[in-house]
């Protein structure tokens, strides 16, 4: 009985991590660039962005126990936010194209600070991460969660579709942000940039996985746990829950937010279909696929979901949808851990043979 | 007379029309191992869930160390001094129990210093670890535990804060005679340097352990004294074992 729980303990030992981690590094920034063509390339750098998203998901719903089905807000504030600038900086003064077919004759104010790249990419963060906290502050202390958060989240993220939708000239409409030309100084469609784009997903991604890893393993990551399990106990030990619960939903946000941003020059578009309920949705079940409680789960499955997606809107494009749910109910039913756990458990038993 | 900790004065909790609570006074002195008994729904789960936020009083007053209670949140009340376990134990399954008690431990430290990871384990949970006899089981996941030794382990959980005043709510509720006796022990040298509320429904353990008992009975308190007083009162035999005297009459019949 102990001694499968010894080496299990040395398979996640930090050195065990360390050459997991390095692997996949090698894998994701050498290898990858190299054997991919720049379309295959593409669709993983988009990919990643996605697994950015899910990695706050895996932090709020499996780490935390919040439910939020409305991550496509906080990715779509930091996309747009990234649009706008590239718009203006396209336009060079001139009004964006879509302004002109709009019929709007003067910059909205709204623009005016986000032709400036320091304030476009502070806001890529600042304004997900407010929103999160108002709501987290306003939903929290009421103690509403589970469902009714549920809820609420998707609320808003149909809300911010119809706002987007509705403000044709401010927004672009249903069509969103596109037809980007220029991204820092480069040709945002050739294959060097988008490689370059394609590493700096990677790392971010990366270095983004280690501070969750590493905010899941202080004690506030404890503390985070025992709210996810106990929210009134928590209150019972001199902790105020929904300031926890607040703070990781806000970094969660900022996480959606930065791969917004890096969505927009890796994809091109940033629209109100890429931010609704539905693409949500699917990356909270790409999350309970890889595996909710384990960070490494929710980016895993992020890419896997990804993929499954591509492959089979190329081969039987009709059958993806009913695929995606019957595999998110298999997962919740059988493997409620998903690929992560079930990983985890054939770790478990091989330590447990030998 | 030592100095009053907790001052409680018609104290009244309603919910609809049924009066849990109907003017309640308590006072407890700094240092003293009170014990609350009555039968069910005398309202002493009540009584502390106001002492501690969790219910809000329809009147009446509570105040600890100079401080009113009342209306403050249940995290606040905490961080005054005021601890307390349930009688279904919730200690934190997924974590171990040098988690749980390093949990509890760190209510004080700023939220930002949380972030940084757990090294070492501090003087306070080296020694309820120790205390509560679950040193054994320092790295196991509180969800292995069995129901005696999760009631330790909150009691544990509650002596690191250090607070000023424990509520306990049946703390031997369900637990097997050797497991009675191991708390008896905890309680013991707990009450030696801690003010601590026991809400108990065993006369048992009451007899072996209780000093100064409050007999709460429909909202109101009874009485109040030594065990040997408590036991003596007339009142507290008709509450207590009257139903039992009549049992014993059927059975003679």
């Amino acid at each position: 009985m102990t001694a499968p729980a010894v080496s299990v303990r040395r398979w996640q030992g930090p050195a065990a991590f360390a050459a997991v981690f390095s692997a996949v590094a090698v894998l994701a920034l050498v290898a990858a660039p190299l054997l991919l063509e720049p379309f295959r390339l593409g669709l993983l750098a988009k990919y990643l962005c996605y697994a950015i998203v899910a990695l706050g998901i895996g932090l709020a719903w499996g780490q935390g126990g919040m439910l939020t089905l409305g991550q496509g807000v906080f990715f779509g504030l930091g996309g747009y936010a990234m649009g706008m600038y590239l718009k203006l900086n396209d336009a060079a003064g001139d009004l964006p194209d879509f302004m002109v077919w709009s019929g709007v004759e003067k910059l909205p104010a709204l623009w005016k600070p986000f032709g400036n790249p320091v304030f476009a990419l502070a806001m890529v963060v600042v304004l997900p991460v407010a929103v999160a906290l108002l709501l987290g502050t306003l939903v929290f202390r009421q103690r509403v969660r589970g469902a009714y958060f549920a809820i609420l989240t998707q609320a808003l993220a149909a809300a911010l579709v119809i706002l987007l939708v509705g403000q044709q000239g401010l927004t672009g409409g249903t069509n969103g942000l596109t037809n980007f030309f220029d991204f820092f100084g480069r040709d945002v469609a050739a294959d060097e940039t988008q490689r370059g784009l394609y590493l700096l997903v990677a790392i971010v991604l990366g270095a983004l996985y280690l501070g969750a890893r590493q905010l899941v393993r202080s004690r506030f990551g404890r503390l985070l746990l025992a709210v996810r399990d106990g929210e009134d106990r928590v209150r019972f030990l001199g902790y105020d829950p929904a300031t926890v619960k607040t703070l990781t939903f806000a970094v969660s946000a900022g996480m959606a937010g930065i791969a917004g941003a890096l969505f927009v020059p890796v994809v091109g578009i940033i629209s109100p279909a890429l931010l609704g309920v539905v693409p949500s949705l699917e990356l909270v079940v790409a999350v309970a696929v890889g595996g909710r409680f384990a960070l490494a789960g929710a980016v895993l499955g992020a890419v896997v979901m990804g993929y499954a997606r591509t492959y089979f809107s190329e081969e039987l494009p009709d059958a993806w949808l009913y695929l995606q749910g019957a595999l998110f109910v298999l997962v919740m039913t059988l493997a409620p851990s998903g690929i992560a756990g079930l990983a985890a458990n054939l770790v478990r038993r091989r330590e447990a043979r030998t | 007379m030592t100095e009053a900790l907790l001052e409680i004065r018609s104290l009244e909790v309603a919910f609809g029309g049924f009066r849990a609570l109907d003017g309640v006074d308590l006072t407890v002195g700094r240092g003293e191992l009170r014990f609350l008994i009555g039968p069910n729904g005398a309202g002493k789960t009540t009584l502390i869930d106001v002492i501690t936020g969790l219910t809000r009083p329809t009147g009446g007053s509570v105040r600890f160390e100079g401080h009113d209670l009342l209306g403050r949140r249940e995290h606040e009340i905490v961080r005054l001094g005021v601890g307390r376990t349930f009688q279904t134990s919730v200690v934190f399954e997924e974590l171990t129990v040098l988690e749980n008690l390093d949990l509890a431990a760190s209510f004080r430290r700023p939220l930002w210093s949380l972030l940084r990871r757990r090294r070492g384990v501090s003087e306070e949970v080296t020694a309820a670890l120790e205390t509560t006899g679950l040193a054994s089981l320092a790295g196991s996941k509180a969800g292995v535990l069995s129901h005696g030794q999760r009631q330790w382990l909150e009691i544990g959980m509650l002596i690191v804060q250090r607070p000023r005043l424990l509520l306990l709510d049946e703390p031997v509720a369900g637990m097997s005679s050797g497991e009675r006796e191991r708390t008896g022990e905890l309680l013991t040298e707990v009450a030696r340097d801690h003010t601590v509320i026991v809400v108990e429904h065993d006369m048992d353990f009451l007899r072996r352990y209780a000093s100064q008992v409050t007999v709460l009975h429909e909202g109101r308190v009874l009485t109040e004294g030594s065990v040997e007083q408590v036991r003596a009162d007339p009142r507290v035999q008709e509450i207590y074992l009257g139903r039992a005297r009549e049992g014993a009459e059927d059975a003679v019949r």
